[in-house]
């Protein structure tokens, strides 16, 4: 007898064909579709709700708007910021230098201190030098050669940037060149160090330029079990310049001092807020900061809260995938089709990731627009960020959900039970994180906790940035994650490339 | 490819439990081959070998010459139905076809071909896991066939089908043999496989008991047994006994010899005048020479299954 001959021709062979049979697989059970609906629909609404738990309203006095919904300055970069300071200036027209020896910084006494407040110590990052500013508008362009209170001397530009200088110099130099500002210090006021320069591009040819002092709020925060809260008080720095030189040619006979960035400090604030001359020193107060707004109220992110649902319910999806293959017995049937069980985990990993990720990026998109939206006609003042961040945090977000629904889905053949896995990558993904962000856990191990599980991966959707020359209480429950966003997306990535690795290894050496 | 299945020297053990003991056996196309044995003999686990799907602690497994792992489009070379059951209840009976055709690089149109063969078009949108025992097996041969393989290999596919579709897997199976198929079909009831498959692979305990045709395994159960019919026993008793013959009296005109042919028990009763009014080579059922020859594998497993 003469063995069968098929009649049938095979199509090509590989992985596309393997991608196309699990797509088919995946898109032919409703429930997992529905389950994906579900996933985009529930990270929208999570976000509408929280929207309109922060709905504010108010009128102040004579009808005014209230302050706190008025946005804050911002940078040339877009980013919100602090300017306030107290500003001893005259008009530099075109090029030239200034020269000053800082006699001396310290804090003023606040007129009724409270409790516990140290009235005694200067604020670490008060400040106290020269500075050459596009206007006097908040948040133009500037740049500034300081002393601080302690850590030293300081160039700093368009609030963003900062350059460390020495700690011993109390002699600054702020020199104007085209375009080009470079700061110098020194010790003697002999020898000249450089400490950085900057271009300022469009910079007028005629600019306010001089002394200023500023000094940032005292905060101190005070965190329990679910809260955090946070209480500060604004702080006053006085200083004192002496030996002022200029070079160039400057537009007025004096000094002109006035406020830049009139806070309730600045109008409120204790005597010496003005400017007093007594020979060659001048003296004058300040209060407020010249630096990038920090904390997390109101972050663009916040219409993302939504995520960790949404993650929940492609976690379940994830691990369902695998599972009821495993439940059923048609794991069999899968590998019976395609013996090449590493490349079967990776046609479901990719499609879906691939599904999770298009569907999140929907979500995600929609929250974020959609809640972004209402906060900001709620009287919410969100944050505005770069569109590049906003671009980083919606994408990102779909990415996180994407890793965490193949991280599922290697956890589902790992155990090859759907409530293994499920448990598992909750306890991973989605447990670290709210007990970090709802402020469950103390600083330091909720900081651990977002380094090294997979819920690290949630850093992508930070817009806030950490900078060294702000204090601010740079935590989880504030906004701040402790990984950079890219690194803590790798980490999700290996959390999640080790895990199907582990399964590739399993279902290999596992009978069917 | 020669469509063939080869099992050399099996070994698979459980824990302590010796599944596969040395199993080898080989099936050959254009044939049914039966692959019966008591539950628990090592059906289900040898098939799983075959397909790739189980390790084996020693020996080999071979279709068409290759090992099933390396094959490309394994499904183009072997169809299987190992659980009818293994089925994701909420996918339609189509779309279960649809995807295992696109793993192997085929479309749709062979779906509804198979399922067309199968006598599922009515229900091929529904929901499978709405579907009867029976209904799932017509899928799973659906399945098996879909690549159109040279090779088959179906456990137990007559479990849960009603009279009807076990008369239409049979002439099914019959008609694929037909066509220079190889087949290997398990069932641990021997019955199911009457009138199905031409040979058998017999195992019990993990070890082979018999590879045969069924022929030939008909007749060896039969043995030499003669039923005799007649009127005067007591004297045909005799003569028989004194010839050398063991014969035992079935009823008042009965009687069963054994140790001589029917031509010399024709020709003793006539040189000796005793009347007698049939003389019948006794013919074992399939049934009868499956339960003679897994007698003793059966019996040890029942002792086996007392002590753990």
């Amino acid at each position: 007898m003469t063995s069968y001959t098929p009649t049938v021709t095979p199509g090509r062979d590989g992985f596309p064909a393997l991608i196309r049979a699990e797509w088919t697989k995946f898109r032919t059970v409703r429930g997992w579709l529905i389950a994906l609906a579900v996933a985009a629909l529930i990270v929208v609404l999570v976000g509408l709700v929280s929207a309109a738990g922060s709905h504010r309203s108010c009128v102040g006095p004579h009808g005014r708007a209230c302050p706190a919904s008025v946005p804050g300055p911002t940078g040339p970069g877009g980013e919100p910021v602090s300017d306030s300071f107290y500003f001893a200036h005259q008009n530099l027209v075109g090029d030239g230098s200034v020269t000053v020896r800082v006699a001396s910084l310290a804090v003023v006494k606040p007129d009724s201190p409270q409790p516990g407040d140290d009235t005694t110590h200067i604020e670490p990052w008060a400040k106290a030098g020269l500075i050459i500013k596009q206007n006097t508008r908040q948040g133009s362009a500037y740049a500034a050669i300081m002393l601080t209170g302690s850590h030293g001397v300081r160039m700093q530009y368009d609030f963003t940037h900062d350059r460390a200088g020495s700690s011993t110099a109390r002699w600054l130099r702020l020199v104007r060149s085209g375009d080009t500002l470079t700061g110098y210090e020194s010790a003697d006021g002999t020898q000249w160090t450089k400490v950085g320069s900057t271009h300022l591009n469009g910079l007028p040819k005629s600019v306010p330029a001089g002394m200023f002092v500023t000094s940032p709020q005292h905060e101190t925060v005070s965190q329990s079990v679910g809260s955090f809260s946070t209480s500060g008080f604004g702080t006053t720095a006085a200083a004192s310049f002496d030996n002022v030189s200029r070079t160039g040619s400057w537009g007025q006979p004096g000094w002109h001092g006035s406020a830049v960035g009139d806070g309730p400090e600045m109008i409120q604030g204790p005597d010496g807020h003005g400017l007093t001359q007594s020979g060659g020193t001048f003296t004058m107060a300040g209060s407020g900061d010249i630096a990038p707004a920090t904390g997390g109220d109101n972050t663009v992110e916040g219409a993302l809260t939504g995520t960790f649902a949404g993650l929940i319910v492609l976690i379940v999806l994830g691990s369902m995938f695998v599972s009821t293959e495993y439940r059923r017995g048609l794991i069999r049937t899968t590998l019976a089709a395609s013996p090449h069980r590493g490349r079967v985990l990776a046609a479901k990993a990719l499609v879906l990731g691939g599904v999770t990720f298009v569907v999140g990026l929907v979500g995600s998109a929609l929250a974020f627009l959609i809640v972004n939206k209402i906060r900001r006609s709620n009287g919410v003042p969100v944050q505005q960020v770069a569109t590049g961040t906003e671009v980083r945090v919606v994408v990102g977000t779909a990415v996180v959900l994407a890793l965490s629904a193949v991280f599922a889905l290697a956890a589902g053949a790992v155990f090859r039970r759907g409530a293994g896995a499920v448990v598992t990558a909750i306890v991973l993904l989605v447990l670290p994180y709210i007990l970090a962000i709802a402020s469950l856990l103390p600083v330091g191990p909720a900081q651990w906790l977002l380094r090294i599980t997979p819920a690290a991966g949630f850093a992508i959707q930070q817009s806030l940035q950490q900078y060294a020359q702000v204090s601010a209480w740079y935590a989880p429950p504030n906004g701040y994650f402790p990984l950079p966003p890219w690194g803590g997306l790798v980490v999700l990535a290996a959390w999640t490339a080790v895990a199907l690795g582990l399964a590739v290894v399993l279902i290999r050496r596992r009978d069917a | 490819m020669e469509a063939t299945i080869e099992v050399t020297e099996l070994r698979k053990r459980f824990g302590l439990t010796m599944a596969l003991d040395g199993l080898s056996f080989t099936v050959q196309p254009g044939r049914v081959t039966g692959f019966v044995g008591p539950n628990g003999a090592g059906k289900s686990t040898t098939m799983r070998i075959i397909l790739g799907l189980d390790s084996v602690d020693e020996g080999a497994a071979y279709v068409g010459g290759r090992k099933y792992t390396t094959l490309r489009h394994p499904l183009t070379h072997v169809g299987s139905l190992l659980d009818a059951a293994a089925l994701q209840p909420s996918r339609t009976a189509r779309n279960h076809l649809l995807w295992l055709a696109h793993s192997q690089g085929l479309n749709g149109q062979r779906v509804d071909e198979m399922i067309e063969l199968t006598g599922l078009r009515s229900a091929a949108r529904r929901r499978a896991g709405g579907y009867s025992l029976g209904m799932r097996q017509r899928l799973g041969i659906a399945a098996a066939l879909l690549a159109d393989p040279p090779i088959l290999i179906l456990d137990e596919p007559f479990n849960g089908l009603d009279p009807e579709g076990i008369v239409w897997m049979r002439s099914l199976l019959r008609s694929l043999a037909a066509q220079g198929r190889a087949i290997l079909v398990s069932s641990h009831l021997m019955s199911e496989l009457e009138d199905t498959a031409t040979h058998l692979v017999v195992i019990g305990r993990g070890r082979l008991v018999a590879e045969t045709s069924v022929a030939d395994l008909i007749a060896r159960a039969s043995g030499d047994l003669v039923a005799l019919r007649t009127t005067a026993r007591t004297e045909a008793m005799t003569v028989l006994a004194s010839a050398g013959a063991t014969v035992a009296a079935t009823g008042t005109e009965t009687l069963t010899v054994s140790g001589l042919p029917a031509e010399r028990i024709v020709a003793l009763l006539g040189e000796a005048g005793v009347p007698f009014s049939e003389v019948a080579g006794h013919r074992a059922t399939l049934e009868e020479a499956y339960m003679e020859l897994t007698r003793d594998t059966v019996e040890y497993r029942a002792e086996a299954d007392v002590t753990p």
